[in-house]
């Protein structure tokens, strides 16, 4: 069980809890973001700060401060996802 | 006639990035009217759409957005907007929902909330060719079947395909009124809604509709509640034991809605999409290179200096045949009034002035909203946020501040209208708040003349530049922390999670950008141009009267030897001075008196009010040296140089000293004296509280720095 700000770029795993109550965990779900999905740290920003997260076919970019709540469990069976990345 | 008057409204909803825009210019053809909507900042965009048949019916496109669970104003507009709670705005008799065809699952949890609604609604897949080209095959009939029988289209509206098919859809959506499939609520999340339903219809009388039973029940923020006038105390106790009966079925209330959607999407999804062979699209790779740990910044400055120079030296063409285009309908205008010599003025000093004062801001407006319409449709603006956004983050700002404040070295007021592509509500009056600071170029003449005239002679040639170069920075040195401490202590504004969809790239529309520009101008020349040209009229109807004949015979008797040049130039310095401009800047002049200005530099910094460079020509005419004096003028360098103070304790010492030199600057570097800025602030912001404010505290901030530099310079020199 990692935080998803811990994560090295190219990491992936499968989300295994957030914090609902946070605005911006809202923001994620409505994109699709649920308990259960898999995510993968693409890359950080230059200066460390934001993350390029894909998940859903899509990426998003968030801040570390606001990827401290979603907790990976990097060690999941993830199925070899298509690469959907558009 | 167009039917559109008396009344089939349908609005366009979509999430960001599904090209909704562009739909929305296909299917109106540009017969657009854009407004505002009552008491926010955002705009309204409307035009007619023809269904095909010869029924005409009014498009609104509402902002881009993700869910229906408010957390920006664009947000609560559309709620609003959908369920007719706008002034002055009927509730929409259909909508037209763009998803995008790539990434249905994700997008269809908006159209799914907006099912809830209950409104007649055609589903348009855009985007088709992309998700022809990834592969994806879409039953696009078991897709409308699974959704009760709404119409569902494949478009793709950059190639203008199916347009005809959406108009066809809207028509069969609005003659046939299906509403979308909506959602299975579980039993004890119905009871939930149904027990809110019911306790608020019951505390405020209204009728409460599912949809706002549902926004009632899974949004933290009260909007919907407020709108309803559904009381903190009467509301706590009912919504608590929803939750709790949401919670003990296993869901956590926050995070009920998208569960229950995404898992029923799922099912309705199943089947409807097949993934065969396809390519994988370009964007990773290009990412790979844009956003590289060293390559990426590379690239990102290239980029956004090529970017300002084309701003900053691209206008400078348009700017001065504007000049040239203002000055030569003075040259035919002016001549036949000069009989009247007060109209004379009037009409090529005031009114031409005034015209030519927001004109002249086009070129900028226009070439900067071309760029940031190819950053944003192309998907690189997303990119400029993600690398820049570690540099704003820490004083509340975000990386999309960047673009605003970079262009703000050209000019404030491009760079305020540009504020609007940042979505966080806190951080764009933010960034709109530090914009003016930044120095444009209409401080470069003042820089230039004080340099040329004093710091050059002086010091020489290095430190001449090394003062320019410092004075382009103390806008940007009080600029960061005042940012620091607007977000932190003064905006009581939420601030927004910064969660940004880095989207697939795009060759960006021609249309849609030449036309996003067009609206953004006409916008400025009908709502800031006004008050611009008031502004201008004003200005020089205080620094034109009262004119008495008096004195001009009066100066003439005085210098009797002196040319007809220098006397119509002491006559000029003579009537600003007795205008009533010069009579308040003598009034004042205590005030300016601790930064070293005497009321000849005050009165230019109170006329430098329409545009900071005025005071350059001010100057000249105060100095007796004649109109039209630019920063190179060796006459007026000259005459700043013997200018010496007539009376009080510094009598027979320089004013133009090194201290009031720096000062003078320095005010400039920091003062509002820029009417258009302001004009502009106020349209950008909503009203005229932060235009205001942002005045107060620019003033105040500029005399109380150049005091200090004065004060501290003089003791030292």
């Amino acid at each position: 069980m990692t935080p998803l700000s811990q994560l090295l770029p190219g990491q992936f795993g499968k989300l295994a809890s957030l914090n609902p109550e946070r605005g911006v965990d809202q923001r994620l779900m409505a994109l699709g973001l649920l308990p259960g999905m898999v995510l993968k740290l693409i890359r950080k920003a230059p200066l460390g700060d934001p993350l390029a997260v894909e998940f859903c076919g899509q990426v998003v970019s968030l801040r570390l401060a606001e990827a401290e709540n979603l907790i990976i469990d990097v060690s999941a069976d993830c199925p070899i996802q298509r690469p959907r990345q558009p | 006639m167009s039917s559109s008057d008396a009344g089939v409204l349908v609005a366009l909803v979509g999430n960001p990035n599904t090209g909704k825009s562009t739909l929305f210019n296909a299917l109106t053809g540009l017969r657009q009217r854009v407004g505002n909507y009552p008491g926010v900042t955002v705009s309204r965009k409307s035009g007619t759409c023809d269904l095909g048949d010869g029924q005409k019916v009014e498009l609104v496109d509402l902002p881009g957005l993700y869910s229906l669970a408010a957390a920006s104003p664009d947000e609560q507009v559309v709620i609003d907007a959908l369920s007719g709670n706008i002034a002055g705005d009927r509730r929409p008799d259909a909508v037209v929902m763009v998803v995008d065809a790539t990434n249905l699952l994700r997008n269809l949890f908006l159209a799914s909330q907006v099912a809830e609604l209950g409104l007649p609604l055609v589903l348009v897949l855009n985007q088709a060719d992309v998700a022809q080209e990834q592969g994806l095959r879409i039953d696009t009939e078991l897709l409308s079947r699974r959704l009760g029988g709404v119409p569902v289209i494949l478009t793709s509206a950059w190639k203008g395909e199916g347009i005809p098919e959406v108009r066809g859809g809207l028509a069969e959506a609005l003659s046939r009124r299906t509403p979308m499939k909506r959602v299975t609520w579980p039993v004890d999340i119905a009871g939930a809604l149904a027990g809110v339903a019911q306790a608020a219809s019951a505390d405020t009388g209204k009728a409460i509709s599912a949809a706002d039973a549902q926004r009632l029940l899974f949004d933290t923020n009260a909007a919907t509640a407020e709108r309803l006038g559904w009381t903190l105390e009467r509301r706590e106790k009912p919504l608590r034991s929803a939750r709790e009966r949401v919670r003990n079925s296993g869901y956590n209330p926050m995070a009920a809605e998208p569960l229950v959607h995404y898992a029923q999407l799922r099912v309705v999804l199943d089947g409807v999409v097949t993934e065969g062979l396809g390519k994988a699209g370009r964007t990773a790779a290009v990412d790979r290179l844009l956003l590289h740990r060293l390559l990426g910044p590379v690239l990102f400055l290239g980029i956004m200096l090529g970017f300002f120079a084309s701003v900053f030296w691209l206008a400078k063409f348009p700017m001065d045949w504007i000049q040239l285009g203002v000055d030569w309908t003075k040259g035919v205008v002016a001549p036949p009034l000069s009989p009247y010599p007060m109209l004379q003025s009037l009409v090529a000093d005031g009114i031409l002035g005034g015209v030519g004062a927001f004109l002249v801001f086009l070129p900028q407006i226009l070439i900067l909203f071309l760029f940031i319409g190819i950053l944003e449709d192309s998907g690189y603006m997303a990119r400029a946020a993600f690398i820049m956004d570690r540099l704003f983050s820490w004083c509340g700002l975000n990386g999309k501040s960047f673009v605003p404040m970079l262009s703000g070295f050209a000019c404030a007021i491009p760079s305020l209208l540009s504020t609007r592509t940042i979505e966080d509500p806190k951080a764009r009056l933010a960034t709109a708040f530090v914009v003016p600071f930044m120095s444009c170029s209409a401080r470069f003449p003042i820089y230039a003349l004080m340099c040329a005239a004093f710091i050059g002679p002086l010091y020489g040639p290095g430190w001449e530049s090394l003062v320019m170069v410092g004075m382009h920075c103390v806008g940007l040195v009080f600029a960061v922390p005042t940012a620091f401490v607007l977000t932190r202590l003064v905006l009581k504004v939420k601030p927004q999670p910064f969660v940004l969809e880095l989207p697939r790239y795009q060759m960006p529309k021609p249309r849609d950008v030449v036309w996003r520009m067009w609206q953004n101008a006409a916008e400025f020349v009908s709502k800031a141009g006004t008050v611009i040209f008031a502004i201008t009229i004003i200005v020089w109807a205080l620094s034109y009267f009262p004119r008495d004949a008096s004195v001009a015979e009066r100066i003439r008797a005085e210098h009797p030897t002196e040319s007809a040049e220098q006397v119509k130039a002491r006559v000029q310095a003579a009537y600003v001075e007795q205008s009533y401009m010069g009579r308040f800047g003598k009034a004042i002049q205590p005030v300016f008196d601790p930064l070293g200005f005497d009321w000849k530099i005050t009165v230019g910094v109170l006329a430098s009010f329409p545009a900071r460079e005025v005071i350059v020509s001010t100057l000249g005419v105060t100095y007796s040296v004649g109109e039209g004096a630019e920063a190179d003028s060796q006459d007026l360098r000259k005459a700043m140089q013997d200018a010496k103070w007539s009376e009080g304790p510094r009598a027979g010492t320089p004013i133009f000293s090194l201290a009031a030199v720096l000062a003078l600057m320095v005010f400039f570097a920091l003062c509002s004296q820029c009417g258009p800025t302001i004009a502009t602030l106020a349209q950008e912001t909503g009203g005229w509280r932060w235009a205001a404010g942002s005045f107060v505290y620019m003033t105040t901030l500029a005399w109380i720095v150049s005091m200090a530099v004065y004060q501290v310079v003089i003791r030292l020199t």
